[in-house]
């Protein structure tokens, strides 16, 4: 159980990368659908942060390394500086990047809904269909 | 050739920088030059890297200055140069073709974001195809899926365009997120993301979970990009409702981009012993491919819009692909790619025609355009040629394609397969040959179709150009086939990694 | 009528948004400019700049700050940003390093990588905050002229410096 426990940040990434991905698939409402996309693509980004976490790390600044210990013997072996922990700034980097190109899928999305409002004047999915085959429909009727 | 080591980031570049000029410029026929000509040079590089690579070079570039494990790579042996080389062609060709063909389907005012999206989308398939870095594959297949989604948007019958472009966007974002998860997992196993450097590493933590669920999750997220069988539910409509020019620059390189990532990953990262022996993909995609090559030209048989036939031969033909590099051997693999590059030449020859045809009726319904070979014979002619090439009859580039795949097949010891592939070409000879059989036969309907002129000559040239490249490679099947050869086997040894660069034998 | 009503009742927002304006991009610029010493950079300053406009086209009205910033000027700002951070790279080419290579921009490998961070930096800043501002003008415009085709150019060019 406990060692369940320690692995807290995938379980919450499992979580939250499942909620979104039911919402694309059980609803059809299409902001619905971009609103699951967003939640299923930042359950990916806490991933990536999960990934470069160290414990105990601080942000990746560089900091002016403290002195705790001035003998001699411990300056000229190297060790006179307290050692300084880092958390892995490559993947919040990576993620970085990858959060930009999801706002542009977010916008590219909404851009195309708002489009689809004009044209069919609704954003559920089954309407559309059913405009899309009724269309169909008239179409062989003329012929 | 002169060759330049810089020439592999230009190719990237090149089209970056000029997608924003044409922003600035705002004019369709300026930014149709600017967009031109960034092209042509393009083709020109690439053809310069291919001659260069194809001498058993492997050209790595360092990005910014710093060393590989660290920095950037480009990286480009073989496989990579070929479809450098066949995208760029590709794009240069249905530039050329877009010119006349998006003044009917596009508002004037667009055209300048039509040229951006299209330059920005040749950024990211090129990148793809350059990059040595993981995690650079996800962002330029963004950039390129990104660009790709708007350029489909803005189709003719703009209502289902834009539904198209939607669920392209919600199942590519998908894939992509799939694929991003797994190079995740492949960061937190190996600590590295310059592909080569993967390679190197994944031995040392083999049978590791953590590797196991990033390959499945990059399995996943690439058979969605390839709309592979059960997951091709983005490419028919996508394929049928954008601008035509879109169409065929897409239905040429998007899904053979993906095919490429495909190759890379598991013939060179994770290593063919490792994802075909110990994991058995092999088993796994190639029942799907089988049922996927033959489901779809079964049902490319009953559709009515020609746009919407060629969409399921398509997939059906990422079936044989699919099907010739599961055999994990080194005739399955040249078969692969030669059908790779014999595949994106004929599908956008078949589409630049149907676009053609559009261009000058207005309908690509099946049952409307009967006996216009008379009103448009050059663009029919082509269209049969191509067809002809899709089926495999002798002396064209698909007969070679075939040929290799079914021998491939038969050295495996795989004769059911064989005798599937063949029974699924006399499927497309059925669908092919309804569409000549209306375009040569069937009485015209319609009215004034004898009015109709022949599609302008702009539109004709890129059209005949690929007929002739693929006729070309049909009769002297040579070419093609050394250079998918060298590159399967290049791929299948097991490519040297930052240790023992190449050229340096140790 | 409307703008007259809006402009009664939200005089006391309208003031403060006035205070707020300059502070908010002098802080912009700070996270600009200071990037390469602590915590920032053009992604996060380029949006930061952005609200300023989307806060004053939220209290004074859209049509008001498209006076101020046009969508032409966006459009030539975003591009310009882009132009900006791959020229710098095909400088870095001309000066005999590989692509984005700092060091050779200047004598001093140091400073060139200094000068290089902040010329690209600069160019993604100006294009986030041209994107953005599009996208604003994009989504809001939307409401008061149904069927006013605006440009998706946004959209392809937020990808771009990804």
């Amino acid at each position: 159980m406990v060692e369940w426990l320690a692995f807290y940040n995938d379980w919450a990434v499992i979580v939250i990368m499942m909620a979104g991905f039911y919402i694309m698939i059980a609803r059809y409402n299409l902001v619905k659908k971009i609103i699951g996309l967003s939640i299923f693509q930042t359950g990916i980004f806490y991933f990536y942060v999960g990934l470069g976490k160290v414990d105990n790390g601080t942000a990746p600044i560089f900091l002016e390394p403290k002195v705790i210990d001035e003998s001699a013997a411990n300056v000229a072996s190297g060790i006179a500086e307290q050692t300084i922990l880092y958390s892995n700034p490559l993947p919040h980097v990576l993620i970085l990047t990858a959060i930009v190109v999801g706002v542009a899928t977010m916008a590219l999305g909404l851009a195309l809904i708002v489009r689809i409002y004009e044209k069919y004047g609704s954003i559920e999915e089954d309407d559309i269909q059913a405009i899309d085959s009724q269309f169909i429909c008239q179409l062989d009727d003329k012929k | 050739m002169f060759f330049n080591n810089h020439f592999s980031v230009l190719l990237v570049v090149l089209p970056l920088m000029a997608a924003p000029i044409c922003v600035i410029l705002r004019s369709s026929k300026a930014s149709w030059l600017v967009a031109l000509i960034s092209n042509l040079v393009i083709v020109l590089l690439s053809l310069s890297l291919l001659s260069h690579v194809i001498n058993g070079n492997v050209v790595r570039y360092e990005l910014g200055g710093w060393a590989a494990p660290t920095g950037i790579e480009y990286y480009i042996d073989g496989i990579n140069a070929i479809l450098i080389s066949v995208v760029s062609i590709i794009s240069l060709a249905t530039l050329v073709y877009s010119k006349q063909s998006i003044r009917k389907e596009i508002a004037q005012p667009r055209h300048y974001l039509f040229y951006a999206g299209w330059l920005l989308c040749l950024t990211g398939l090129l990148g793809i195809l350059i990059t040595g870095d993981a995690f650079n594959v996800f962002v330029f297949l963004e950039i390129s899926s990104l660009s790709m989604y708007m350029l489909i948007a803005l189709g003719r019958e703009r209502r289902q365009a834009l539904v198209a472009a939607f669920r392209y966007l919600i199942l590519g974002s998908i894939g992509a997120s799939f694929i991003l998860l797994g190079i995740g997992f492949l960061y937190a196993a190996t600590g590295t993301l310059n592909m080569s450097d993967i390679a190197e590493r994944l031995p040392l933590v083999n049978g590791s979970r953590t590797v196991i669920v990033g390959f499945s999750f990059i399995t996943i997220g690439l058979l969605i990009k390839t709309a592979m069988f059960p997951v091709f539910s983005w490419l028919p409509n996508a394929y049928q409702f954008a601008p035509s020019a879109v169409s065929s620059f897409l239905a040429g390189t998007a899904t053979k981009v993906s095919l490429y990532i495909f190759l890379r990953f598991f013939y060179h990262v994770f290593g063919t012993d490792y994802s075909f022996g110990n994991l058995l993909l092999g088993n796994i995609l190639l029942p799907l491919a089988v049922v996927g090559f033959f489901v779809m030209s079964v049902v490319a048989v009953f559709q009515t819009d020609i746009r919407r036939v060629l969409a399921y031969s398509s997939i059906a033909q990422i079936g044989y692909i699919f099907a010739a590099i599961s055999m994990a051997t080194e005739q399955g693999l040249t078969a692969g790619i030669i059908h790779i590059i014999n595949h994106a030449f004929i599908k956008t020859a078949l589409f630049i025609s149907v676009g053609c045809i559009l261009y000058r009726y207005g309908t690509a319904n099946i049952n409307q355009l009967g006996g216009i070979m008379k009103s448009m014979p050059w663009t029919c002619a082509a269209f049969i040629i191509a067809g002809l090439s899709l089926i495999g009859v002798p002396l064209t580039a698909g007969f070679v394609s075939k040929w290799y795949l079914i021998s491939a097949a038969i050295d495996s010891g795989w004769w059911l397969i064989a005798a599937m592939i063949l029974m699924s070409s006399l499927m497309a000879i059925i669908y092919i040959g309804r569409i000549v059989e209306v375009f040569c036969f069937k009485n015209s309907e319609a009215e004034g179709v004898a009015k109709v002129k022949e599609a302008p000559f702009s539109m004709l040239l890129p059209l005949w150009f690929l007929i002739i490249v693929s006729v070309y490679t049909g009769i002297n099947g040579d070419v093609v086939v050394d250079l998918a050869k060298f590159s399967a086997t290049q791929l299948l040894d097991n490519l040297p990694g930052l240790n023992n660069p190449v050229g340096n034998p140790l | 009528m409307l703008k007259r009503n809006v402009q009664q009742r939200h005089r006391v927002v309208q003031v403060i948004t006035k205070f707020l304006i300059p502070m908010i991009l002098l802080f912009a610029f700070y996270v600009q400019f200071h990037g390469d010493f602590g915590a920032g950079g053009g992604f996060q300053a380029g949006v930061i700049f952005a609200s300023v406009f989307i806060l004053h086209g939220l209290i004074f009205g859209e049509a008001r700050t498209r006076l101020v910033l046009t969508p032409n000027a966006l459009r030539i700002l975003m591009s310009l940003g882009l132009l900006l951070y791959a020229g710098t790279g095909v400088v870095s080419l001309f000066l005999g390093g590989n692509y984005l290579d700092y060091s050779v921009l200047l004598s001093d490998p140091i400073s060139g990588q200094h000068w290089g961070i902040f010329s690209v930096e600069l160019g993604v800043g100006i294009t986030v905050a041209a994107v953005m501002v599009s996208l604003f003008y994009c989504f809001s415009s939307k409401r008061n002229f149904v069927g006013h085709i605006s440009h998706p150019i946004s959209e392809s060019e937020l990808d771009s410096d990804g």
